[in-house]
């Protein structure tokens, strides 16, 4: 193999395929990127992949291709390498089992691995449909941030993708709080209704890397291979399916309320993070509506205890509900609107963060649902 | 620290027999200890076996838990493998641990205690610390006396006997009970305290085992007085400024700490060792769910909750690892803590003969004023009402009388036996989850039943 890239496209390609790599590939060759020159399409370009069973990412970058030539090097090494080059084009040519990299005056040799070792990268399953990269960013943004990090509960680590009915919904729980997106989409007609789940970190990092303003995210599913693909600005990737039973949650989640509150999300934010100082780690804050108050409270007379009162437009009944307080902020944050809408029924009863539009009212699509800490006594 | 057959020199003068009253002004500490407690109440109620070498001892593979003074003439020692104590003492008679009618005794001894002050601090089973000072009014007595008190009332109620040391801080109490024993009384004067301390060896100083011990020696300190004398910096230079300073604190009589009621434990857990070492994954994964149970049935009953999950496995070399996992909400439900054990277990534990398993639940807190964190589909009555109605019934019908399905007997390959060798002794009996204190709160060493 011997090939002239360019110094970023190869950098920002290689930097991006290394980032799924394992940290600790169980086999080394699973630490290593594919660099794949002149056999793929289009033929002048260098293909840069990586696979670790799990997930696999592929980009093309645009080569002259002297020699074509596949061949194995450590993907966190290439990446360190290629992000510290000088601006120059980049030679890269493989004798024997050495891989050089030329830029400028600066020259390396890196071992390669055997390429036969390496597994076949799966292919892009079927075309499902596409959307806009930034609603898809930010709606995978909207919803991971509900998914269970705890991975002895796998179930919870994912985000579900359901296709049905000219929508596609997102939804995450790890059973503190549920989030779902919902927006109507235009199925290719390929993949029928289904509903799948996909490792919510993959997802998050996917989405946050394709789903660039202006660009076109394509979604693609095998369902029976347990596989996703996404596409989107030269890149690809794929994710294995998570084979577990999401909660049946559409039953649980309020179809009505007793009391209601447009809040404006900034002070709200200062205010819980102010008071839960005091809330010794993971505890509540508690949030007690009177009229048009309502009044956060946190921590106890052993710890320490903080209050702060906001102007809220509340209807219902006076009550006090407590929540944990990173799972609220999580939830304001998650709205990206001014306001919130937050509704409840009884302080041991989910309650709901929706946000709210230009206009007052709740704008659709989107939900938080939060369980309530239930108060000591 | 010694027994009376081998006391320092001079410390005779402070046992209080043959009518010899040292004096006890400002001596409100006791340290009540039983005498080789177990053993003791085994003999109670078989006395002809008094003068017969008689070790409690769980399995083959256990440890010794207790041994009378006829069996420690021939070296034996709580806490000795059970193995090297038979060949120790080949016509040693070995009891199994029968650990209810233990907590029995230890319920009763521990009422007399509350009986004279409520400032009970229990250590085990077998010993406690009681700080007497706001009783002697009422009682109308010494704290020597009433030490007397307690001898008589404990040995008239459950006919075992115990010894006390009577001092002005916990260190010396527990020094003087250790060397009144057995069935003795010793009183530190407290402007004698530090005659009685400074002859003594620096391992007889709280926290001195046999690495600090070593420590100490290369810097030329072998006795108290010698490291009570020693230049502050120096010792730190040698042992850290922690240790260093408490020991410094303790070589010259100063230990402030109090007689707390309820020591809070830091952790609850339970451990097994097998008769057999196990192989088998699925045995591993049930004895995980026996003491997954007891742990968190301990948890219930004080109506606490944990965040973190420990496994403990000890493979037949000795090789020790202890792997946890934080959950986001604390628990007390036996199912959840089974589940992450097994998931730790999976993954962290490779195969292996395993000599040892444990369960513990750590970062506890009290869900009487601690929030509860609602789930999304718990239902009203989850696991957890269940479990607190097995509770009650094991507390009306005994332990046999609701078991998780894989825990019957017919599943139960693996003989059992008392509790496990190891660092961890059953502080507070075996049956029940063990309690850690952690912290200082626990004098190393000198420990004896």
């Amino acid at each position: 193999m011997k090939i002239r890239v360019e110094r970023d496209g190869l950098a920002d390609a290689v930097a991006w395929v290394a980032r799924s790599l394992p940290s600790r590939p169980p086999v080394p060759v699973l630490g290593g990127v594919l660099l794949d020159a002149g056999s793929g399409e289009p033929t002048d370009a260098l293909t840069v992949s990586g696979f670790d069973y799990e997930v696999s990412a592929t980009v093309d970058v645009p080569a002259a291709i002297a020699d074509g030539g596949r061949t194995l090097v450590s993907g966190r090494l290439l990446a360190d390498i290629t992000k510290a080059l000088p601006n120059h084009p980049v030679e890269i040519s493989v004798e024997g089992a050495r891989m050089a990299i030329t830029c400028g005056s600066a020259r390396f040799s890196l071992p390669t691995m055997p390429v036969e070792d390496y597994p076949q990268l799966p292919a892009m399953p079927q075309f499902a449909g596409e959307l806009p990269g930034e609603v898809f960013a930010s709606a995978v943004g909207q919803v991971a941030v509900a998914a269970g990090k705890d991975d002895t509960l796998p179930m919870l680590t994912g985000v579900r993708l359901e296709i049905g009915e000219g929508k596609l919904t997102l939804v995450a729980t790890d059973r503190f709080r549920l989030a779902m997106r919902e927006f109507p989409w235009e199925p290719s007609g390929e993949v029928g209704d289904t509903a799948v789940l996909v490792p919510a970190r993959t997802l998050a990092e996917a989405a946050k890397t394709l789903g660039t303003s202006g660009s076109r995210v394509e979604l693609s599913l095998a369902e029976g291979d347990g596989l996703l693909g996404l596409a989107g600005s030269g890149r690809r990737t794929t994710s294995r399916l998570l084979d577990a039973d999401f909660p049946k949650y559409r039953q649980l989640l309020p179809s009505e309320h007793s009391g209601a509150a447009v809040i404006d999300v900034a002070p709200m934010v200062e205010a819980i993070k102010r008071v839960s100082l005091v809330a010794e780690r993971g505890t509540q804050v508690r949030l007690e509506f009177v009229d048009s108050v309502l009044r956060l409270s946190a921590g106890g007379d052993d710890e320490g205890s903080a209050e702060e009162e906001l102007q809220v437009e509340y209807t219902g009944e006076p009550v006090t509900i407590a929540f944990n307080p990173s799972y609220l902020l999580d939830g304001l944050g998650a709205l990206r609107t001014d306001r919130a809408h937050l509704s409840f029924t009884t302080p041991s009863r989910p309650a709901l963060l929706k946000p709210v539009d230009e206009d007052g009212g709740v704008a659709p699509g989107y939900l938080y649902l939060l369980m309530p800490v239930r108060l000591p006594g | 620290m010694g027994r009376s057959g081998d006391l320092p020199r001079g410390v005779d003068r402070y046992l209080v027999k043959d009518g010899n009253w040292p004096d006890d002004t400002g001596c409100v500490v006791l340290h009540v200890d039983m005498d080789a407690f177990y053993a003791s109440v085994e003999l109670r109620d078989r006395p002809e076996l008094r003068d017969r070498p008689v070790i409690v001892a769980g399995g083959n593979r256990g440890v010794v838990l207790s041994a009378n003074y006829p069996a420690r003439r021939y070296g034996v020692r709580s806490a000795m493998p059970t193995a090297r104590a038979r060949l120790l003492c080949p016509g040693g008679l070995f009891i199994p641990p029968r650990f209810s009618s233990y907590r029995e005794v230890s319920q009763g001894v521990m009422a007399i205690f509350r009986d004279i002050t409520p400032l009970v601090e229990p250590l085990s089973l077998d010993e406690a610390f009681l700080d007497v000072g706001g009783a002697l009014r009422r009682l109308r007595r010494t704290p020597a006396q009433i030490g007397q008190q307690i001898r008589e009332q404990v040995f008239a109620a459950h006919r075992v006997t115990c010894s006390v040391g009577v001092a002005p801080t916990k260190f010396l109490a527990k020094l003087a009970s250790g060397m009144a024993k057995p069935d003795g009384m010793l009183v530190v004067p407290r402007s004698e305290a530090l005659d009685f301390l400074h002859p003594l060896p620096a391992t007889a100083l709280w926290g001195v085992g046999r690495r600090t011990a070593e420590q100490l020696a290369r810097i030329g300190l072998d006795t108290v007085a010698d490291v009570a004398a020693a230049p502050l910096p120096r010792l730190r230079r040698a042992l850290g400024v922690a240790v260093a300073d408490q020991l410094h604190a303790l070589a010259n009589g100063r230990d402030a700490r109090a007689v707390r009621p309820e020591v809070r434990e830091k952790s609850i857990g339970a451990e097994e060792t097998f008769e057999i070492d196990q192989h088998d994954r699925e045995l591993l994964r049930r004895e995980l769910l026996r003491l997954a149970e007891r742990t968190t049935a301990t948890l219930r009953s004080r109506r606490l909750r944990g965040r973190t999950v420990s496994i403990k496995v000890r493979y037949a070399d000795f090789r020790t690892i202890t792997r946890a996992h934080t959950l986001l909400v604390a628990t007390d439900v036996t199912t959840e803590v089974h589940r992450v054990a097994c998931q730790l277990l999976d993954e962290h534990v490779p195969a292996g003969a395993v000599r040892l398993i444990g369960v513990r639940v750590e970062q506890l807190v009290d869900h009487d004023d601690a929030g509860e964190q609602l789930l999304l589909d718990e239902p009203e009555h989850g696991w957890r009402d269940a479990e607190r109605a097995a509770d009650q019934a094991r507390t009306r019908f005994g332990s046999a009388a609701v078991r998780p399905a894989s825990l019957l007997a017919a599943h139960d390959p693996a003989a059992r036996r008392g509790p496990s060798a190891g660092d961890d002794l059953p502080a507070a009996g075996g049956p029940p989850a063990t309690t850690g204190t952690g912290g200082p709160g626990r004098p190393p060493g000198g420990r004896r039943r």
